[in-house]
């Protein structure tokens, strides 16, 4: 079995073969739906899973799907053809309008799942569908089970221990949308996960039949999360061993970083408090004074400015930072998990083969059959893991690179901010001071 | 301390005029004090030049002495009793007060000597600039004769007045008439030094607190460097970062220092407030006396205009007497009647005297409060705009770090 499962050719949809570009050509157009292409109006009719029927809007626009694009793109020339580049991608998932529900049993939150694709499995060119957490647990369950030797994407956690953190909160929806929409990204762009019926059905199915398997897992609860140690090796390859050990190291300093992120919040916020009752000592003063009473004015004016800068800032942090952070934490802890699988898949290979060639030894019985599958299995795993290994890394290079470049922007953009505040008060008591010259002169 | 200078040849022809004057240095010294103890005490140079030797670009080596920051005090309490009118600028703190927790509250810290000296500098140069302290043949002594001036001083007899004063300060009195002008600046006064301190005191806090914010950012170096050592594209990129982080961390300490002037600025007017305050009270004193003294010459009037008319106006302890044992002789009652005459001569030149002399505080305290209140707002609308200079400088460097490490982050 090849690493990149083979893609179905670009579907010509309702456009005629001449006017579809070349996969391999340069993109001037992502093979998105043309314009003039009607969408089904059935997909348009989703409804809860409870019956309520729920307004919808039109779906995600191809510009924004466009945006996305241009965001992801790697800017180097020589990337990876593992890669999904633009050329070749045609599946595009988006998670969007979030929307609480309310009924007698329970209040809960669903999600616009949008997809647009050229793809011969789907029937249609794009859907809409809308989802609640539950539903992407199920995507990842079934995922888990049926893909093992693949690294799956994390889910955001499902609950949150920390503090009396409001679920329908605007900023915690806000943020987990993100994190799911970045979950139905990466899975769309896996080359092999991207191609799993569960996931057609997740995205295409207007009730998830889930209801059965839904309460078996439950009781089964995180168990797909933990394997047991179980068989024993005789050696890890060299190259897995390194796998192990980088993500040990690396789950390390990501929780480090996670650490001093957050020490930096609090930091912050108490810096904050002090500046606040600093712009009120300015104020009270100004009170006492005559020709000082405006300079002083302005400058507490200042400091207040500065705290709304510094407000925003560790918001986008909390909202923006941490949990891109938290993710590759979860992430991490799955791949780990991924990579336990294949030992124990090693060690029952191992296992098989040892028992069989001691028979073998024994009476002759010739290897069954059996020994062969679990090697072909094995080595299927390794070889998949190998390839999404890579994939992974150029994932991560990228995401670490976005995510920390914008932890610097967003500093920049804190400090512009502040120098704009004080800037501006100086010129403010400079041109006073030359304004009372002059008036004195006079 | 330069643009002191400036501001202050602005206003008439003071002894900052004739003569440049600096507190170039500061040195230990050990010694053995007036116990005969062993002590370490610090001594700073003050060095004069005369001002045409400057204007005339001789290069001369200038006079220079030594003095002990009891010295300093000396002076200032001679001029405080001297010249009760004057607002006499502040000495420097005694101690390190309102320290955020980095700053060393040791006054033996370098970096405390170091902003003593500056601040015994300025003093100097507040004094020498003063329309009238700047005058004075000891302050002129203090910058030019090292030795002996202690006695000088004391031979003045300043000590005497200054413990006669100090002892009536103290005391409460109340004035029948205050003059609204000193009711409002020492209602002031009380507000300044309540601000400032306030202002000093949250100002230390943001300070303590920004210094957390900025340190913590030290432990993001240390980790990126632990993980470029896993990395292989990214390591580069990261290590860089990293370094930036650290540069970040220990930026805060020289941007820290450099805000100490700012607070420094503020603490000289704390301490003005107090010799505001000053000014007030010795206001409110000579004015109690003049009132004493007028009550008291009053008082004796209506005694001599009982004894030359006999008749009683008021009770008195005379009228009882005259009751009880009759009239007094002629000749006593002349002899008593000379005796008064006497005290009420006596009397009113002691009011003459004393509406003198409170007249006299009166219009050159109201001279003096005038030129401070001036000094005041334009000095502290400089502090704050030199303040606000310094934010700007600090937000440009934390631009630039953060774009460095921008720039690594980008090649990661």
């Amino acid at each position: 079995m090849s690493a990149v499962a083979s893609k179905g050719l670009a579907s010509s949809g309702k456009k005629p073969i001449a006017e579809v570009p070349h996969p391999l050509s340069a993109a001037e157009e992502s093979p998105s739906v043309p314009a003039d292409v009607e969408v089904d109006k059935s997909t348009q009719e989703a409804g809860l899973a409870n019956g309520t029927p729920v307004e919808m809007s039109s779906p995600t626009s191809t510009s924004s799907l466009f945006n996305r694009l241009q965001l992801d793109d790697d800017a180097e020339a020589g990337v990876s053809d593992l890669y999904a580049s633009a050329e070749t991608r045609d599946l595009f998932v988006t998670v969007d309008d979030p929307k609480k529900h309310v009924s007698t049993m329970e209040t809960f939150i669903t999600y616009r799942v949008s997809t647009k694709t050229t793809r011969l499995e789907f029937d249609l060119p794009e859907y809409c569908v809308r989802r609640r957490y539950q539903d992407f647990d199920w995507l990842r369950i079934k995922l888990d089970e049926t893909q093992p030797t693949h690294l799956i994407p994390p889910l955001p956690e499902k609950f949150v221990m920390k503090g009396v953190v409001d679920r329908f909160s605007e900023e915690f929806v806000e943020t987990r949308m993100k994190a799911l929409d970045k979950y139905l990204t990466r899975v769309a762009d896996h080359p092999v996960l991207s191609f799993n019926p569960h996931l057609h059905a997740f995205l295409t199915a207007k009730d998830l039949n889930k209801r059965q398997g839904l309460a078996l897992l439950t009781k089964v609860g995180e168990s797909v999360k933990q394997v047991a140690g179980g068989y024993k090796l005789r050696a890890r390859p060299a190259e897995f061993n390194a796998m192990v050990d980088y993500l040990e190291t690396f789950s390390q300093k990501l929780g480090t970083i996670d650490r001093i992120s957050q020490r930096i919040i609090k930091e912050q916020s108490e810096y904050l408090t002090e500046m606040r009752e600093y712009s009120t000592v300015y104020s009270n003063w100004a009170m006492a004074e005559r020709v000082l009473r405006h300079p002083l004015e302005s400058v507490a004016g200042c400091v207040t400015t500065c705290c709304r800068v510094l407000e925003d800032h560790s918001e986008s942090m909390t909202q923006d930072f941490l949990p891109v952070l938290r993710e590759y934490i979860l992430y991490v802890e799955s791949m780990k998990n991924v990579l336990r699988k294949r030992d124990q898949s090693q060690g029952e290979y191992e296992c098989k083969f040892e028992a069989a060639i001691l028979r073998k030894q024994e009476d002759s019985t010739p290897i069954p059959s059996e020994v062969e599958t679990c090697q072909d299995k094995m080595e299927c795993f390794n070889a998949d893991l190998k390839a999404d290994w890579e994939r992974w890394q150029i994932n991560k290079r990228q995401d670490f690179k976005n995510l920390l470049t914008g932890m610097a922007d967003k500093n920049i953009a804190s400090y512009e901010k502040h120098q704009a505040a004080w800037e501006s008060l100086v010129s403010l008591l400079q041109d006073k001071q030359t304004e009372d010259k002059t008036s004195k002169t006079n | 301390m330069f643009t002191q200078r400036e501001k202050v040849m602005e206003d008439g022809f003071t002894l900052l005029h004739r003569m440049e004057i600096s507190v170039a240095e500061a040195e230990k010294r050990s010694g053995r004090n007036a116990v005969s103890m062993q002590e370490t005490f610090t001594v700073y140079l003050i060095e004069t030049r005369p001002m045409d030797a400057v204007a005339e670009g001789r290069h001369a080596a200038p006079d220079s002495l030594w003095r002990r920051y009891s010295e300093f005090e000396l002076l200032r309490n001679y001029l405080i009793v001297t010249y009760p009118h004057a607002v006499v600028a502040p000495l420097p703190e005694k101690r390190a007060d309102f320290v955020w927790h980095k700053l060393s509250a040791d006054n033996m810290d370098p970096d405390f000597v170091e902003r003593r000296r500056a601040g015994l500098e300025n003093f100097l140069l507040r004094v020498a600039s003063h329309p009238v302290l700047s005058n004075d043949k000891i302050l002129y002594h203090f910058l030019t004769e090292e030795h002996g001036w202690k006695e000088v001083v004391y031979e003045t007899g300043f000590q005497a007045k200054a413990d006669s004063r100090l002892r009536a300060l103290s005391a409460t009195f109340r004035v029948r008439n205050p003059d609204q002008r000193f009711v409002e600046m020492k209602h002031y006064s009380d507000q300044l030094q309540s601000h400032t301190s306030q202002l000093l005191r949250a100002r230390a806090r943001v300070a303590d607190r920004l210094y957390g914010v900025y340190k913590v950012h030290g432990n993001y170096g240390r980790v990126f460097s632990e993980w470029s050592a896993i990395e292989k594209e990214m390591g580069d990129g990261l290590q860089s970062a990293g370094h930036h982080m650290d540069a970040y961390a220990a930026s805060i300490d020289d941007i820290l220092e450099e805000e100490e002037h700012f607070a420094d600025q503020m603490k000289e007017y704390l301490f003005y407030a107090e010799a505001l305050r000053a000014v007030c009270r010795k206001h409110e004193l000579t004015q109690f006396e003049l009132e004493v003294a007028s009550q008291d010459l009053v008082c004796k009037k209506q005694q001599r205009e009982e004894l030359a008319t006999g008749m009683v106006r008021a009770f008195s302890f005379k009228g009882v007497t005259n009751k009880l044992f009759g009239q007094e002789a002629p000749e006593q009652r002349d002899a008593r009647l000379k005796l008064l005459e006497d005290m009420i001569a006596e009397g009113e030149e002691t009011v003459r005297d004393k509406t003198g002399e409170h007249q006299d505080l009166v219009d050159r305290a109201c001279l003096d409060l005038q030129r401070f209140k001036e000094q005041k707002d334009k000095d502290l609308k400089e502090a704050l705009i030199n303040y606000a200079v310094m934010q700007i400088s600090m937000c440009k460097k934390g631009i630039q770090v953060w774009g460095n490490a921008r720039e690594c982050f980008l090649k990661m």
